[in-house]
């Protein structure tokens, strides 16, 4: 039924999403890609995509930053054009998508620049200026659109507030320490993806559904890499269990265990109780055998698992018509993309043409 | 249970149930006969009911489905301009929709003729309305539900079309079946009123009314 009304609102925009989408690089354009020589080739072809004439204007010697900064704002203002031109509710689901931006462009030291654009709200400027914690608290946390979802700020207020006001303080204080600030992260992080999954149960049965596998899987890996990366580290294991999600495969049993493994072997176990995640761990084993990557590899090859199951499940979402999905999808879908061809330009400016394969390709 | 779902289903209840009580208490409960609702209402009534839900649900369904699949090609459209011009056949197969509610309407009024109150009520003219009221009823919701039908399926067609041309043709199938179902709507509409003589005066003795 959700075909009968879907169009009413979000009909124009689908349409125009979906044409974004095809206009994303295929194998073909890949291969045209991989056998440039120089960056100039590279500019060459693709000015024959969907891209166009995007570097038109830069001064050469082009730089890859450069390539990829030109290229993220395309996606900026494409999604930009598909919010301005949405209602309620697809408008606060656009909305929701960039708040994940918003929570990775957290640190004041880091330069305005160096922010993803579409994380970027109004008042990030004043974020430079606040150099006493409280400060920072205040307008990290509270002053952003995350402090005012609703079902996000019990988390933290339990978290911050239920404290003495001395420890209080004095955990504030710590948030200096690189890792504190990423602990503070990854719990906003964690009540972000709920939030979200939350939002889109109450939006209807089709987005629904493709959410919440997307947002699943989001979720068990974050909770595998946080595990992976907290191995050998002073985050102990009551802090480590606090930052898994509430939703996923993995939950509850698989984050149970994953709060008390130790070493890459009980991840792996774990893993294998969840089918489609069995895979993820299956040819490291084979691998180190091999050629000793150790476990910096192990990670290396995990993350590129990760890359492709959430690019395989991105790729899902535009088979079924009449829902949100397909806006989440896109963005996460150009995202890799832009990745990949940052990927090719580095291997062509460094001349290291025999890791150039070493993208995803999407389509 | 929802607020609004409570409140409306919930007062429509007590009122029908107060109404119901006050007839049976006050000794006319007899009040309430539906033999003498149908046969003391004008059979003009169901007929023109009927060609009125014939042709204004079909005209609900011809325009719905035109604004579902109206959007998707205004937004397939943009990146891929030449769908555009193929993608009108789902229009035209929800336009056909309400062609079908016209004709249906214009073969129906055909049935109605003026005829004085004191010679209306025949056995004739009765099925007559209620052959016009329920029949006008089946051509219109035919109609609606092939025009949500063709709706759908051309929304996806012209996206379908929009990634890959040669996808066009395989759903235009589909919506083809899809159009069929106004066309059987048509038939039956038709055939329901194939025995309905138009309303013609009927002689005083037979047709009085009983009180």
């Amino acid at each position: 039924m959700e075909g009968l009304f879907f169009n009413v609102n979000s009909g124009f925009l689908e349409g125009i999403v979906r044409g974004y989408k095809s206009g994303t690089l295929t194998q073909s354009h890949y291969a045209s890609l991989t056998q440039c020589e120089t960056l100039e080739d590279f500019k060459t072809q693709l000015s024959a995509t969907d891209y166009g004439n995007f570097l038109a204007n830069e001064p050469s010697p082009l730089s890859t930053t450069t390539i990829a900064d030109k290229a993220t704002q395309i996606l900026v203002d494409q999604f930009n054009f598909l919010r301005s031109n949405s209602v309620e509710p697809l408008s606060k689901f656009l909305d929701y998508i960039t708040y994940g931006y918003m929570i990775d462009n957290r640190d004041t030291h880091e330069l305005l620049e160096r922010c993803h654009p579409l994380g970027i709200f109004d008042t990030m400027p004043a974020l430079c200026v606040a150099t006493n914690v409280e400060e920072l608290y205040q307008s990290v946390l509270v002053e952003t659109p995350l402090g005012i979802c609703p079902g996000m700020t019990p988390t933290l207020n339990t978290k911050y507030h239920d404290q003495r006001p001395i420890s209080v303080i004095a955990s504030l204080l710590l948030i200096l320490t690189d890792m504190n600030i990423e602990i503070i992260r990854n719990t906003v992080y964690k009540a972000y993806l709920e939030d979200f999954y939350n939002y889109a149960s109450t939006i209807g049965s089709t987005t629904a559904e493709v959410m919440h596998s997307i947002l699943a899987f989001e979720a068990d890996r974050r909770t595998i890499n946080i595990t992976i990366n907290s191995f050998d580290t002073e985050l102990t294991k009551e802090q480590r269990a606090k930052l898994f999600p509430a939703i996923g495969r993995l939950f509850p049993a698989g984050n149970n265990v994953l709060a008390k493994a130790d070493d890459i072997d009980q991840v792996r176990q774990v893993c294998e109780n969840v089918g489609e995640y069995r895979s993820f761990f299956d040819n490291s084993a084979s691998a180190q055998s091999n050629g000793d990557l150790g476990d910096f590899g192990v990670a290396a090859q995990l993350e590129d698992r990760f890359f492709r199951m959430e690019v395989h499940l991105n790729k899902l979402a535009f088979l079924q018509q009449f829902q949100y999905g397909v806006f989440y999808s896109y963005v996460k879908l150009k995202e890799q993309e832009i990745r990949n061809i940052t990927w090719i330009a580095e291997c062509i400016a460094q001349d290291a043409r025999d890791r150039i394969h070493d993208f995803i390709p999407i389509f | 249970m929802g607020y609004k779902t409570y409140t409306s289903f919930g007062l429509t209840t007590f009122l029908v149930i107060i109404v119901a009580l006050y007839l049976l208490f006050t000794d006319s409960g007899e009040a309430f006969d539906v033999g003498r609702f149908l046969e003391e209402t004008s059979p003009f009534v169901w007929g023109s009911l009927g060609i009125g839900l014939c042709i204004g649900l079909s005209v609900l369904g011809a325009g719905w489905g035109i604004f579902l699949t109206g959007a998707s090609i205004l937004g397939g459209g943009v990146r891929t301009p030449r769908i555009s011009t193929k993608n009108l056949i789902s229009i035209i197969f929800c336009e056909v929709v309400a062609i079908y509610g016209v004709i249906m309407g214009i073969v129906y009024s055909s049935k109605l003729q003026t005829v004085p109150e004191a010679q209306l009520y025949t056995r004739d003219n009765y099925f007559t309305g209620y052959a016009l009221f329920f029949g006008g009823l089946t051509v219109g919701f035919c109609n609606l539900l092939c025009g949500l039908c063709v709706g759908v399926a051309g929304s996806t067609a012209a996206l379908a079309d929009a990634a890959d041309p040669t996808l066009f043709v395989k759903v235009l199938v589909v919506e083809v079946f899809g159009s069929v179902l106004g066309l059987f709507g048509l038939i039956i509409g038709l055939l329901m009123i194939g025995n309905a003589k138009e309303f013609l005066p009927g002689s005083p003795a037979v047709s009085t009314i009983r009180i």
